[in-house]
């Protein structure tokens, strides 16, 4: 059995009174969200201890895992960078935003930095389009952002550590 | 102090849905209500529910999401005398590639939309909601439930709401990452905790939606223009707009123009107005070359055929849409081929893989489109382009294949001369 911190103890006991009678299942998406910025990643004991709230069998919760792009089996950096390419942020220079931030962090795509601090991720639109190009650092979200800006972004993250 | 806007707002627009963005402190309930907050919900409480549907049949709103299909229909489908519960489910996975409006409305008027959500609770006598918001937007659920939180302890959801006996309880829940959530059976197969996998239709949610209950489903900038319609009355939302095509909506342009952002219009408003006016003309000069008028689903307009009014049925017209209002614009200088690669990438990524067109067509035509952008273009591409995204079309299970086929097959279409100039630049590499 895991436990999680008592802030998010109490959102998950909300949590599963949210849906109906007999449907905690419901729970599973938002749980293991959750749950993973706090552990790191979908671990295999993670999965059952969701399974087990939630009511349903870990397969039921595996096979959910391989479906969304936000939930991950290996734990990625303390800071997830993820750049947005896609069309709106492309035709304001989101691809060299990107190709940028791979050089100056040494990684590509879904990798983490040696010290694994930080990840970085080529992210599909995060509607962000009309002040494109965006970046969004774990959940924050920034626009407008050139290559000067992003290193800038990074440097904190460093200094941040 | 009023909160920084993300884009300054135009003279130009009809501010009915934003017009408290910008006010100080607007995402409080105290701002809601001084700027006629739960007017149209106490006028509602007093209609009966047909009389509600009705004014929503005659404001001639129209679904903001994307497909456009009448609200006061959709709205009449759900059957309320149901023994079931009915349940209503707010559609705020806002991920079609170029929009970025729902953000918006929840960030600065979130009560907004929680009044247009409980008028809806009344006419499908519905006493639970959930908004399905996608997991990239945290910050917003954070938001949206410091909202609830506000109008749960301020008696405008809960038990008994406002005195009127009326019970409401409303949720947020967070997606995790998946474009094909937005499509409203994936969502609710989401919002049940499995794959977001899309369902046979029939039956549709009106009648077997969440837990196989009656479930009303829209778009947040539906559920946030219903408090307007109620309040000033259907006709004069629709008076907004034109025939069929009533009030504003929110557009949110991108791309090459001097001032991206998001603005409120009428619909049926000009397209070539709106981006040389609203959204401060191309920069540096350079002509247009091309839009993609509501998301990146949409097929593509050339620039000789954006001299037309933005409603629904104009778009339909000239063979586009207005889908969930991203425009995204292009100039003379755009790549058609990078452009119609990206856009690929993005639904091959997306498609869930349960239908075989879908997922094998999106790979191979991303496949394609690779290979000819890194150099390794043949001429007979361009037309296979076209063919494997007409073998696509209608024959998939919902709508993410016709999604993926329409760009490509409008993009080939109007620019192949961008593709040919590739085959020849290409060939002169060889011979060189």
């Amino acid at each position: 059995m895991m436990t999680f911190s008592p802030q998010l103890e109490q959102k998950f006991a909300k949590m599963l009174t949210a849906y109906p009678e007999g449907k905690k299942r419901s729970a599973v998406v938002p749980m293991l969200i959750y749950a993973q910025d706090e552990v790191g990643s979908i671990t295999p004991e993670l999965i059952d201890e969701v399974a087990r709230r939630c009511e349903v069998t870990p397969l039921q919760v595996d096979e959910v895992v391989g479906y969304y792009s936000m939930l991950h089996r290996k734990p990625m950096g303390k800071f997830h960078v993820q750049v947005c390419t896609n069309i709106s942020c492309l035709l304001v220079g989101g691809m060299e935003l990107y190709e940028h931030a791979c050089k100056k962090l040494g990684i590509s795509h879904k990798q983490v930095t040696a010290d694994g601090q930080i990840s970085l991720e080529e992210v599909e639109c995060m509607g962000a389009c009309s002040w494109a190009p965006a970046v969004e650092i774990n959940y924050d979200f920034h626009h407008h952002v050139t290559p000067e800006k992003l290193d800038q972004l990074i440097d904190g993250l460093r200094k941040a550590q | 102090m009023p909160k920084k806007l993300y884009n300054e707002p135009s003279p130009l627009e009809t501010r009915i849905l934003s017009k408290r963005f910008g006010l100080e402190n607007s995402e409080s309930l105290a701002t809601y209500l001084a700027n006629d907050g739960f007017k149209a919900f106490r006028k509602a409480r007093e209609m009966k529910p047909e009389e509600i549907i009705e004014e929503v049949k005659t404001s001639a709103l129209r679904g903001r999401g994307g497909a456009g299909f009448p609200t006061g229909l959709k709205w009449s489908f759900v059957p309320r005398s149901s023994p079931k519960p009915k349940y209503i489910v707010i559609n705020a996975d806002e991920s079609e590639p170029g929009t970025c409006k729902d953000r918006l409305l929840m960030e600065y008027d979130p009560h907004q939309m929680i009044e247009g959500i409980l008028i809806a609770g009344l006419a499908m006598d519905a006493h639970k909601g959930y908004i399905y918001i996608r997991g990239e937007y945290r910050y917003l659920i954070d938001h949206m439930d410091r909202a609830l939180a506000e109008a749960y302890s301020q008696g405008y959801l809960g038990k008994n709401i406002l005195g009127t006996g009326f019970d409401f309880d409303l949720y947020t829940h967070s997606g995790a990452g998946a474009y094909e959530c937005g499509e409203e059976t994936a969502l609710l197969d989401s919002l049940e905790g499995k794959r977001g996998v899309p369902r046979m239709k029939p039956p549709f949610p009106a009648v077997a939606g969440a837990w196989a209950s009656p479930t009303l489903l829209n778009n947040v900038e539906t559920f946030s223009a219903i408090p307007a319609i109620i309040r000033d009355g259907g006709a004069a939302f629709a008076a907004l707009g034109t025939p069929k095509n009533g009030g504003t909506r929110l557009l949110c342009v991108s791309g090459h123009v001097n001032k991206p952002g998001v603005y409120e219009v009428p619909l049926g408003y000009p397209m070539m107005k709106f981006i040389n006016e609203i959204a401060g003309g191309i920069p540096g000069g350079k002509k247009l070359k091309a839009v993609i008028p509501g998301g990146s689903s949409c097929p593509i307009l050339k620039a000789d055929e954006c001299d037309i009014p933005m409603d629904y049925d104009s778009l339909a017209k000239i063979g586009s849409m207005l889908g969930s209002g991203g425009m995204v614009v292009m100039d003379e200088t755009t790549d058609m081929v990078k452009v119609a690669l990206r856009i690929m990438r993005f639904y091959a990524h997306e498609s869930c893989g349960w239908c075989i067109p879908c997922r094998e067509g999106t790979t191979w035509l991303r496949k394609i489109l690779q290979r000819f952008d890194d150099g390794g273009g043949r001429h007979d591409d361009i037309g296979l382009l076209g063919e494997l995204s007409k073998n696509m079309l209608g024959r998939t299970f919902c709508a993410l294949g016709d999604a993926a086929a329409m760009p490509t097959i409008s993009i080939v279409e109007k620019f192949a001369e961008d593709f040919e100039k590739r085959l020849a630049r290409d060939r002169q590499m060889v011979a060189v």
